[in-house]
């Protein structure tokens, strides 16, 4: 009892971020939240900022091999943000009792937990990148990132030749890892 | 700069750019330099992370692209000038409250009238407990639902009837029959389903209301009648505290749930329940709760809207007086026995679970 044909096409087509996709699922799916957040004392940014984040959540199900999706898109969506929505509003010690809706939902916590390790490791590696400094982070990005040539990156930093690029390269590789797994291995 | 080389190969090996010659020859160096081997091992994670960084990002941008583009086309709206529509919810929101007191103040008065009539009669405001069976046309939405129920409209249901409501019930006799809540019988005709997945046709024998009871029995010839039930239906009273357990069918498959008995009457002091401690859902109602000598105390029926937890079960001795009215006014309920003994009391949980969850059905009700 998997999703419909449609909604498998359309996550296929998030996991493979393609934008008409990613779009279309935006379209059908964001007013709800927002409505829902909206209710539920939230502002606009709230409501995207959540909605978002179930995005991600929704791409990385897509992703993963294992992957079922046994409800509809918008239902998953919808008690991925109800749950995010909860946990932002405990932080914020704006907890009301109205949230306690009865429309259907979902379990999504080990999603959401697998989610939230996923984004603590993107944190580490977007904390590592940025203490880096320039030009070593531009150049990594360039490298890792955007996938470039090595002759490429040369010319657009003013390197002489690619071998220089590459040996400044290597350095900050090597003080990228540094300080990506001093953070990682704490977190492990 | 011997390094640099080496983190090339590397990174030439794990993007699958070497040539088989050049495979094989760095095969060999990992298998025989540990060193080496490490570092393969250890880059390729730190690349698998970077790729999943940057696919993240990238995620994001279109995300809000999709954003920006949605709300110039207005298909989404945020307020502000770009709609009207933002700043009426806004505006709801705000005197929703005022609004929602107003309407209550007026719906209390009239209210106040009728309830003088109600007064001394014991009925329950439906809001303040819900009952926990599940309203099937409602969450139609679900695929999984919807799924099942094209697969039973071939099978087991004649053409045409629509499901109305669902919950769970369980066998107290081994002839096939089954107690669940009146409530869940919302339409005139119903089916059960095994902890399997197999459907079986049954027939509503008596519905009381009053109790929250009713009495179906499976009448299904593909029904193997089972020799014995692993529990018994206790005619006396629970002690408070017990630790209970139930199993039912909140979704598709049988579910298992665990708590205590927290009081000797039900909500509002209702003689006829027990309060629970123990969470459950919509199609919990109609399970059997059961106390660790594996003895039937109650059914769960409702839970109370305005608190975490709070759960309510009929009384298992509520069974005995349905079925002594049943035997007064037809003999054919005679030879009914209810199980008195249970052959599940103390052996290990998870061996009482397997054994229960044979005489635990899914009941779902149908209107033609």
């Amino acid at each position: 009892m998997k999703a419909d044909t449609n909604e498998q096409v359309l996550l296929k087509g998030l996991a493979n971020n393609d934008s008409r996709a990613v779009e279309t699922i935006y379209r059908e799916n964001f007013n709800m939240v927002q409505a829902f957040i909206l209710n539920n004392n939230g502002s606009y940014d709230d409501a995207r900022d959540i909605f978002q984040e179930a995005m991600i959540a929704l791409y990385e199900k897509a992703q993963s091999e294992s992957f079922v999706l046994t409800c509809q898109i918008k239902t998953y969506v919808y008690s991925i943000c109800r749950r995010l929505w909860l946990k932002r509003l405990q932080q914020l010690g704006r907890y009301t009792n109205q949230v306690d809706s009865l429309e259907e939902t979902v379990p999504v916590e080990e999603d959401l937990e697998i989610h939230e390790k996923r984004n603590a490791e993107f944190a580490i590696m977007d904390r590592a990148l940025n203490s880096l400094g320039e030009p070593c982070k531009s150049l990594l990005e360039g490298y890792y990132l955007r996938k470039m040539g090595m002759q490429e990156l040369a010319s657009n930093f003013g390197y002489t030749n690619a071998d220089n690029a590459k040996n400044q390269k290597y350095k900050c590789l090597m003080r990228l890892k540094k300080l990506f797994f001093a953070q990682y291995n704490i977190g492990e | 700069m011997d390094d640099i080389l080496l983190l090339e190969a590397i990174e030439r090996y794990l993007g699958g750019d070497m040539s088989t010659e050049e495979r094989t020859y760095f095969e060999n160096l990992r298998k025989n330099t540990p060193e080496i081997d490490q570092m393969v091992v250890e880059h390729g994670m730190f690349l698998h992370q970077m790729d999943m960084y940057a696919t993240h990002r990238n995620l994001k941008h279109s995300l809000h692209q999709a954003h920006t583009r949605l709300l110039e086309r207005g298909d989404i709206n945020e307020g502000g000038e770009l709609s009207t529509r933002g700043r009426v919810i806004q505006l709801w929101n705000k005197y929703k409250r005022v609004t929602a007191i107003a309407a209550s103040v007026g719906g209390v008065i009239a209210l106040f009238i009728s309830g003088l009539a109600l007064y001394f009669a014991p009925a329950v405001s439906g809001n303040q407990l819900q009952q926990l069976s599940n309203d099937i046309e409602a969450i139609k939405k679900n695929q999984q639902y919807q799924g099942s129920l094209i697969n039973e409209v071939q099978s087991k249901l004649p053409a045409g009837v629509r499901f109305i409501s669902g919950g769970s019930g369980f066998l107290i006799d081994t002839k096939g029959y089954l107690v669940t809540n009146a409530h869940v019988l919302k339409g005139n005709g119903a089916i059960v389903v095994n902890s399997k997945g197999k459907e079986f046709n049954a027939a509503i024998l008596y519905v009381d209301t009053e109790r929250d009871l009713a009495l179906l029995r499976i009448t299904d010839k593909e029904f193997i009648h089972p020799k014995s039930l692993p529990y018994a239906i206790k005619a006396g009273k629970a002690e408070l505290g017990e630790e209970i357990f139930t199993l039912g069918y909140p979704r598709n498959e049988v579910v298992y749930g665990i708590g205590y008995l927290s009081a000797r009457s039900g909500f509002d002091g209702d003689s006829l329940s027990y309060q629970l401690q123990m969470s459950a859902n919509p199609g919990n109602s109609g399970a059997p709760v059961l106390n660790n000598n594996g003895e039937v105390i109650g059914i769960l029926s409702t839970r109370q809207a305005s608190a975490e937890g709070v759960t309510f079960a009929v009384k298992s001795r509520n069974i005995y007086a349905m079925i002594d009215e049943l035997r007064k006014s037809d003999t054919g309920f005679a030879k009914m026995k209810l199980p008195s003994k249970s052959s599940i009391r103390g052996i290990d949980r998870k061996k009482q679970i397997t054994k229960v969850e044979e005489a635990v059905f899914y009941v779902k009700a149908f209107s033609k």
